[in-house]
């Protein structure tokens, strides 16, 4: 396996002139597939924490009504 | 005998945590492949004689492409399957590829334009493989709009999984747009029909960084369909009884 011989930091920058289609190309790709997941990672945690808000009200709601019969007779 | 019946997966209790756990092995494939992918391209893949460094975009573009068409196959036939079986789970999937086939199709028009312009001299040009690509885009773009505009999620689920059937045809179009019709883009660099037409380390290159974007893909998709199933399912038991819930209120 032959490793290409870049020669320095500047060339492998350069990429041969196209340095700033390959890099615009692996950049933008990246910055995609980063903010995809931290966007559906803050999604799922608002879904957990609104069920939770949820049944704690409900709970609260139970916890301060202990009979369940109508009121009016 | 107990009989293995499929239909215990498509129900959201039962893929709610199986998924949970596939995701983290997911992640680590999308990793590894691509790490290894990202070495063999830069580092081992040689100069292309043509296109001198400027080919390697195609270990974004191609794996981007793939994946775009790949995804909507798998949606609509998730959309097939919930139009078939009626499983709410079905629908979950359909719903949650489609966003991330979006952005493998942006990924796609956007890197093939950065390798349009150096190579042909122009970002973007009418010609069939573009044009049927951009459609596929706006396919995407149509679910989603779709589903999102029609209040009751069941008929959201069948409106849009219609529409996700009918785009399928687009999808060999793009395939063999490069075929039957005279293009400016280049042939397929891998066929199933003749040997590959790039060196064997460009051609592992490009495989292992679709490897990436696959699991990448996989383990997207789960987390979206999770965080749906939570949404949709709020008021079933299963959902309320989560340890993650109680976690929460704690």
């Amino acid at each position: 396996m032959n490793l290409v011989a870049w020669g320095s930091l500047d060339a492998f920058l350069t990429m041969g002139g196209y340095g700033l289609y390959v890099w615009g190309s692996f950049g933008i790709s990246a910055v995609l597939m980063v903010l995809e997941p931290v966007l559906i990672r803050q999604r799922h945690r608002q879904a957990l924490q609104q069920l939770a808000q949820e049944l704690q009200a409900q709970e609260g709601e139970e916890a301060s009504s202990p009979q369940q019969e109508p009121s009016v007779k | 005998m107990t009989r293995l019946n499929w239909f215990t997966f498509s129900s959201p209790a039962t893929f709610y945590p199986l998924a949970g756990k596939c995701i983290p092995w997911l992640w680590a494939i999308a990793a590894l492949f691509g790490l290894s992918g990202l070495f063999m391209g830069f580092f081992v893949a040689p100069t292309d004689a043509v296109q001198g460094e400027g080919y390697r975009i195609i270990f974004v573009h191609v794996p981007a492409s793939w994946m775009s068409m790949l995804i909507y196959v798998v949606m609509a036939g998730w959309a097939a399957a919930g139009l078939i079986f009626n499983t709410r789970l079905s629908y979950v999937m359909a719903q949650a590829l489609a966003p991330t086939g979006a952005l493998m199709a942006v990924l796609s028009l956007a890197t093939g334009s950065l390798w349009g312009k150096p190579m042909w001299g122009t970002w973007w040009i009418w010609d069939a493989r573009l044009t049927s690509e951009l459609i596929l885009l706006f396919l995407y773009l149509g679910y989603i709009g779709l589903h999102s505009s029609i209040d009751d999620t069941r008929r959201a689920d069948k409106a849009s999984a219609v529409l996700a059937l009918v785009g399928v045809v687009n999808v060999p179009i793009i395939y063999f747009s490069v075929k039957w019709w005279n293009t400016l883009h280049q042939g397929a660099s891998v066929s199933l029909t003749k040997s590959p037409s790039m060196a064997q380390t460009m051609l592992v290159a490009m495989l292992l960084m679709t490897f990436c974007f696959w699991a990448y893909s996989m383990a997207v998709a789960l987390q979206r369909a999770r965080a749906m199933v939570l949404e949709r399912e709020r008021y079933t038991d299963w959902a309320q009884q989560l340890p993650e819930i109680r976690r929460e209120q704690a």
